[in-house]
């Protein structure tokens, strides 16, 4: 008898419990984009039904595209999260490599320090931050929101790249210095690529607050120009009169950037190309 | 073209030192083996005379030149590793031409050099290959030619068999040595295996607890062992080391006698004893008795033999072979 063979009530209750979670997970994501696609009577009526064809109404999204600049929010979400997410990767990586190939005078102290940003949030500073930005001239732009993202993206990234660093081979590290490759070749060329699912991860995590976030545009960047999705999606949300229709279809389209990257990242998780470097 | 001088090198990390003050010469062309058990700091010296380590104090000259403050890649030096640590991105082709190709060398010359590395490993079927697409001897065969088409002064093999199967290793160790003749190469070879160690070198340097126990060919190590720790190292199964005073002898601390020295009989002998285990080879049978006088001894015989466990035998030890060491453990001459 082999206990290796998972028997069929087992796996069944596996897949319950997996089906039950994803279940629960797309819920609200599904809801949100069923509504988005109802009229107003429709969503308070009946909000769990799917639109038909009496309730479809594409109202919603006409609203958004013609109030205010909707294009305009997306491209610096995009921009804020693309390159918050790069700097984040890049600077975090560097630190990481320095953290875990040289040894030098108080590398554990400087790793605990650069690790101490994920137990404290980064939003506890808010009122330096912004005096700061106010005095280097930089509220209302998009550099203050890439920076404030980079500096919160960074102590994760730091954390689990170098755990992942101290895996890659010393020899192969070696047998790069043997053969010429100067040190940022060696970090680029032969350890970033090896390390490359552990960067999916790190993105993932990182993408996904950025792209939410309310608090920081709000305080930093409030201006018209500068507006992110998530910010411009609050003009339809009044104290008194909530433009529902509008809401939703911003939400759903707020979702597909996001969704677009992580499918980029997470096809990263799962190539390695780790075999055949050592053993 | 490659000669080696260290002078009282010495490495420490931290508190603790691994090296404590190596000398070493290596002539242009020589074959020699580090040897010692795990820890000794063979593997630091071999990273030592790469630069991957920067020695605490002491000089590194390569062809009289001195290399302390010079990287890896200028030392004129190609290393091949355990881990065989090829690029997983690049083929094999380009695997092997990268370190000329960071020198500056024009393709026309890295292609030649590389054709000429492969012919002789025999990797023109893999030049296209990425290295997860090989198996464990090829990777190695790789990492061999990628050492070979530097040209160095000095070739740096750190343990490259261990990570092979028996048969391989075999195979692999001709190959090593072969290429030795044909290149005229100095090299340097890292090894725990003193099989290893006794089948390619030209010098065998011993080494224990950071120090040189014993520099010479195979043959010295063999017969001539400076101390009981190389008496005890070079030779399988290991040499019989007996207290003296159980011989009678006054002057020495220990005597040691090889497996292979020993005769046996039935009938009489010097030290009467019974066989606890017999481990039958073929060409050789192993015996190990517990005699009166000596303890455990093991005994080397050539050919098939029929002993049993429990059997009584008289082992007679050749005078001539016999090595005394003093109260120091080096050897009484």
């Amino acid at each position: 008898m082999s206990k290796a063979r998972i028997s069929p009530l087992r796996s069944g209750f596996v897949h319950l419990a997996l089906a039950g979670y994803t279940v629960i997970a797309l819920f609200p994501v599904v809801l949100t984009i069923i509504n988005s696609l109802k009229d107003k009577n429709a969503i308070f009526r009946t909000p769990l039904a799917l639109p038909t064809a009496e309730t479809f109404s594409l109202i919603g999204y006409a609203t958004v595209l013609k109030q205010g600049d909707f294009i305009g929010y997306f491209q610096n979400s995009l921009i804020v999260t693309v390159v918050s997410i790069f700097f984040a990767l890049l600077f975090g990586a560097m630190a990481a490599f320095a953290l875990s190939e040289y040894r030098f005078r108080g590398n554990t102290l400087m790793g605990l320090y650069l690790a101490i940003g994920i137990m404290i949030p980064i939003r506890l500073g808010t009122v330096a931050i912004l005096q700061g930005m106010v005095a280097a001239g930089l509220v209302n732009t998009l550099t203050a929101l890439i920076l404030v993202y980079t500096a919160q993206g960074l102590p994760l990234a730091i954390f689990i790249l170098s755990e992942f660093m101290r895996t890659v081979s010393d020899d192969l590290k070696n047998a790069g210095r043997i053969d010429g490759l100067s040190e940022y070749a060696i970090f680029f060329r032969l350890v970033l690529p090896l390390v490359r699912p552990a960067m999916a991860t790190v993105a993932v995590f990182t993408m996904i607050p950025i792209w939410n976030d309310l608090w920081f545009p709000l305080i930093l960047a409030p201006g018209e120009a500068t507006k992110t999705v998530t910010l411009g999606s609050q003009v339809f949300i009044g104290q008194f009169v909530t433009n529902w229709n509008a809401v939703l279809a911003a939400l759903s389209l707020a979702i597909f950037p996001v969704l677009i990257l992580y499918v980029i990242f997470s096809r990263q998780l799962i190539r390695g190309i780790t075999a055949g470097a050592v053993k | 073209m490659g000669s080696l001088n260290l002078k009282s090198i010495r490495k420490a990390f931290g508190n603790h030192e691994v090296l404590k003050g190596i000398d070493l010469e290596v002539k242009d062309g020589e074959f020699v083996i580090f040897v010692g058990p795990s820890g000794c700091g063979k593997s630091t010296l071999l990273r030592v005379i790469a630069g991957l380590e920067d020695a605490t104090s002491g000089s590194v000259q390569i062809d009289g030149q001195e290399v302390v403050n010079t990287p890896p890649a200028k030392r004129g030096i190609a290393m091949v590793f355990q881990s065989y640590a090829l690029y997983p991105h690049l083929t094999v082709k380009d695997n092997m031409g990268l370190g000329l190709k960071q020198m500056g060398a024009p393709k026309a010359e890295v292609d030649a050099k590389v054709a000429k590395a492969s012919g002789m490993l025999s990797l023109e079927p893999y030049l296209a290959r990425r290295p997860a697409e090989l198996s464990g001897g090829q990777r190695q065969r790789v990492a061999i030619g990628r050492a070979i088409v530097r040209e160095p002064k000095l070739f740096l093999f750190d343990e490259p068999l261990s990570n092979l199967d028996a048969a391989l290793r075999v195979n692999t160790r001709l190959e090593i040595a072969r290429l030795h003749r044909s290149l005229k190469a100095t090299m340097i070879y890292v090894t725990h295996d003193q099989v290893e160690a006794m089948t390619l070198a030209d010098k065998i340097v011993v080494l224990n607890a950071g120090q040189i126990e014993q520099i010479g060919s195979p043959m010295e190590l063999y017969n001539k062992p400076a101390n009981t720790f190389v008496a005890g190292f070079i030779g399988s199964p290991q040499m019989n080391l007996v207290e003296a005073s159980r011989l009678g002898d006054g002057q020495a601390k220990t005597v040691g006698i090889r497996p292979e020295h020993i005769t046996l009989s039935r009938e009489n002998g010097d030290w009467k004893g019974k066989v606890i285990h017999v481990e039958h080879l073929g060409a050789d049978t192993i015996l190990y008795l517990e005699t009166e006088v000596t303890g455990l001894l093991t005994v080397r015989l050539f050919g098939e033999h029929q002993y049993d466990v429990d059997d009584i035998v008289y082992a007679t030890p050749d005078k001539a072979s016999m090595h005394r060491f003093g109260a120091d453990d080096r050897v009484l001459r």
